[in-house]
């Protein structure tokens, strides 16, 4: 089967195929083949108003769905503007497909109008890349980026395609193989090693689960649910996996690290076996590394080799699929007889008892702070009150920082693909931009966008977008006045010396809204909350609800940077008395 | 410490780039690099020195063979290997030392490739070390101007190149172009 047709229509009809239905981007000069195209083709092309936000969209789709996001920019600015959202999505390992437009070959090189060096720029943004100059590797390309992006450790592909290829005529001869013959993708996992995995986990006394983002990568929550079944494990889920283990699970204790809960950071402390799954022992989860862990063996399972041993040499590694690997090892679970294991079970039983004890204990000890105030709203109310509205099923995109964190400590997340944040990279503005691709990969799901007011104001131009397709998001502002985050360090540990942080100017949030032709409301009392939420949520369209809230409250607990994770500062300090005079 | 790696890697625009910029992306000192075409025209073996944390030497294997471009990454410092290198001398010297000079370079196996009145032009190969002795002593001798290859390596075992077999793509194609 061979059709004469443009590179632009081929690259079209190579989207199609790989089931892209939505993409996101903004036009420009090279790439005006391919709009023309996009005129009247299948594949809803969502026009944003910043290509980061095309990246950032894209990641919302993909993380809210696991299937491929799509963004597409032209060369020059438009390229250079995408970069951003292709490293958040390499941070936070998230499928993702750009398209970029290249001047024409002949003009590589020669600082064309709108060139850039797109293919240079972005090897180091990318799990991998592609410049395109001929019309016969065009299809070639295309789906080779999808498949690298989606298998593996997941991540962004770029092709970077020439408008002459773009323009050009030819025969589409549609691609029936791959070949990518120093791509290697380890799924199963090694058997010997699974055994002895099982082994470790039925002598452990004091066994946790250490989940992150590659169980919902994977797509292996049933299975992690089920081992837990098989094995009675407390769980932590870093901030990427949260929603991996349903929030409201018995087993479930919370997120360990900087900002942590007390009992997920003393139960990694006091583990005697860390069974890490789809996580790569990120600094904001192990503190001073030295430190972190210090009884427990590790059994490490990822699909990248290059995690296992980076930063933790691992007692028992597995690299392999968790999904496959945890299968596996439920299977061998069930078949050994918990009484298998040489030593004495009774002492191990009472051990296992006592470590629940004790986790419980730790829970009670030192729960996430949720108190209110009478006065003022407290960040924390906001999001008790989020939780309560959205009872554990509804998405919710944040960008980076305290509101990101109060969000991650407060708000329940009953599945996978719930809780869609920029984790590795802490990025500012991907809150809203994310929530496009969500809601329209799921339309039929309640979207909250929580931002701080900073990260907001990196993303109002998406205001269009969101009221151009009629989203029914529900964008909340937590805004404290201040780049939040940044004041609490300044606060903590640079004597409250508040440089460049207070945010004294924030626009009216009826009239916002308003002039994009939606609803808006600015709150700032305790008991006028839950109502306006209720109206948010009740909204049949967006709506954008500034909730100014308590503006020096800080987030802990909080492991300061180069402690222990053990080592938490769990409260405001103590006033210091200043002397008079 | 140092670390010999050896890559095979496709011959493809870019690869050399990504090669390169993971060493200095992951904060790896290149100590030298070398590259060129194998038998197969469509692949490149490429002989990189890194001055690396002993700890960290699995990982930067590991990255490298992360690289889609790249089909083998080898550490030699583990395996038993050669390593050579070539470097071009040029000295200049009074003509009473002239004889002095080409004693030291027949010594170190060199070969004259160039002569003026002014002086020689010497190559030498040899383990890295050895040539860096090399240098030391002809500098004694006169003015000299140095080029060195970098080291190039081979293991003495072979290891079988494993490639990755084609996967069939996923869809349908369309039989007609899809529009609204």
């Amino acid at each position: 089967m061979s059709t004469l047709m443009s590179g632009a229509r081929m690259l079209a009809e190579c989207l199609a195929r790989e089931g892209v239905d939505c993409m996101f981007g903004y036009p420009g000069g090279v790439t005006l083949p391919f709009y023309d195209v996009l005129y009247d083709h299948q594949i809803r092309h969502i026009l944003v108003r910043h290509e980061e936000n095309a990246a950032f969209a894209a990641e919302g789709y993909a993380r809210a769905t696991g299937k491929v996001g799509v963004c597409c920019a032209t060369s020059g600015p438009g390229a250079t503007n995408l970069t951003t959202g292709l490293v958040d999505a390499m941070m936070d390992s998230i499928p993702i497909v750009a398209i970029t437009g290249q001047v024409t070959s002949k003009l590589i090189g020669s600082d064309a109008f709108q060139e850039a060096d797109t293919f240079g720029i972005t090897r180091p943004c990318t799990k991998h890349n592609y410049l395109v100059k001929r019309l016969e590797d065009l299809p070639q390309a295309i789906h080779e980026a999808f498949y690298v992006a989606s298998t593996g450790r997941p991540g962004p592909v770029l092709v970077d395609i020439t408008k002459d290829v773009l323009q050009a005529q030819g025969h589409y001869v549609p691609v029936t193989s791959i070949h990518l013959p120093g791509y290697k993708v380890f799924t199963e996992g090694h058997t010997g090693q699974i055994r002895r995995a099982a082994q470790l986990i039925q002598e452990s006394e004091r066994p946790l689960v250490y989940a992150g983002g590659g169980i919902i990568a994977a797509d292996a929550s049933e299975e992690l649910r089920e081992f837990v079944r098989l094995t009675d494990t407390p769980v932590v889920n870093t901030l990427m996996g949260l929603g991996s283990m349903p929030t409201e699970h018995p087993n479930f204790i919370s997120m360990p690290g900087m900002h942590g809960s007390y009992a997920a950071n003393m139960a990694m402390t006091g583990a005697d076996l860390l069974i890490a799954l789809g996580v790569r022992f990120d600094d904001r989860v192990t503190g001073r590394l030295a430190a972190f862990a210090p009884h427990a063996k590790i059994i490490h399972v990822d699909i990248d080799p290059a995690e296992v041993g980076k930063n933790r040499n691992p007692d028992v590694p597995i690299v392999g699929d968790v999904k496959r690997v945890l299968s596996k090892l439920n299977k061998i679970l069930v078949e050994t007889p918990a009484e298998a294991p040489p030593g004495n079970n009774e002492t191990r039983a009472a051990a296992r008892r006592g470590w629940w004890h004790q986790i419980r204990e730790w829970k009670a000890a030192h729960p996430y702070d949720t108190s209110t105030s009478e006065s003022e709203i407290k960040p924390q109310h906001l999001m008790a009150e989020i939780d309560r509205l959205s009872g554990g099923q509804a998405i919710v995109t944040s960008d980076v920082g305290q509101h990101q964190m109060w969000a991650a400590q407060l708000i329940r997340f009953n599945e996978p693909r719930l809780w869609i944040n920029s984790g590795g990279l802490g990025s500012m503005g991907f809150g809203l931009p994310s929530a496009i691709g969500a809601q329209m990969a799921r339309p039929e799901k309640l979207v909250f966008s929580i931002s701080g007011d900073g990260g907001f104001q990196m993303a109002i131009p998406e205001l269009a977008t969101v009221a151009n397709q009629g989203l029914p998001i529900k964008i909340i502002v937590m805004n404290n006045g201040y780049l939040g985050m940044v004041r609490q360090w300044q606060t903590l540990f640079y004597n409250d010396r508040l440089s460049s942080v207070e945010l004294s100017c924030f626009p009216d949030a009826e009239k916002l809204a308003g002039a994009y032709g939606f609803k808006g409301r600015t709150i700032s009392k305790p008991w006028e909350l839950a109502a306006a939420l209720k109206e948010a949520v009740d909204e049949p369209g967006p709506y954008l609800l500034n909730v100014k809230v308590t503006p020096f409250e800080c987030v802990y607990p909080m492991v300061p940077a180069g402690s222990a994770i053990n080592e938490m500062v769990l409260g405001p300090p103590q006033p210091v008395a200043v002397p008079a005079d | 410490m140092q670390q010999v790696i050896s890559l095979i890697l496709e011959n493809k625009p870019g690869a050399l780039m990504r090669v390169t910029g993971l060493l200095s992306q992951r904060g790896y000192n290149i100590e030298s690099l070398t590259v060129a075409r194998t038998l197969d025209p469509e692949l490149s073996r490429m002989t990189i020195v890194v001055d690396v944390d002993s700890l960290q030497r699995a990982q930067v294997i590991k990255q490298m063979n992360k690289l889609i471009n790249v089909l083998q990454a080898n550490d030699l410092s583990e395996v038993p290997a050669v390593v050579r290198e070539l470097v071009l001398l040029r000295i200049r010297t009074t003509q009473e030392s002239r004889t002095a000079v080409l004693k030291e370079a027949e010594i170190f196996g060199g070969r004259v490739v160039d002569s003026s009145s002014e002086g020689f032009a010497i190559e030498v190969t040899g383990a890295p070390e050895k040539l860096g002795e090399f240098v030391d002593v002809m500098s004694a001798y006169g003015e000299v101007d140095v080029t060195r290859s970098g080291a190039l390596a081979i293991a003495l075992d072979s290891k079988k190149l494993r490639l990755q077999p084609p996967v069939p793509t996923v869809g349908q194609p369309h039989a007609q172009p899809a529009q609204k």
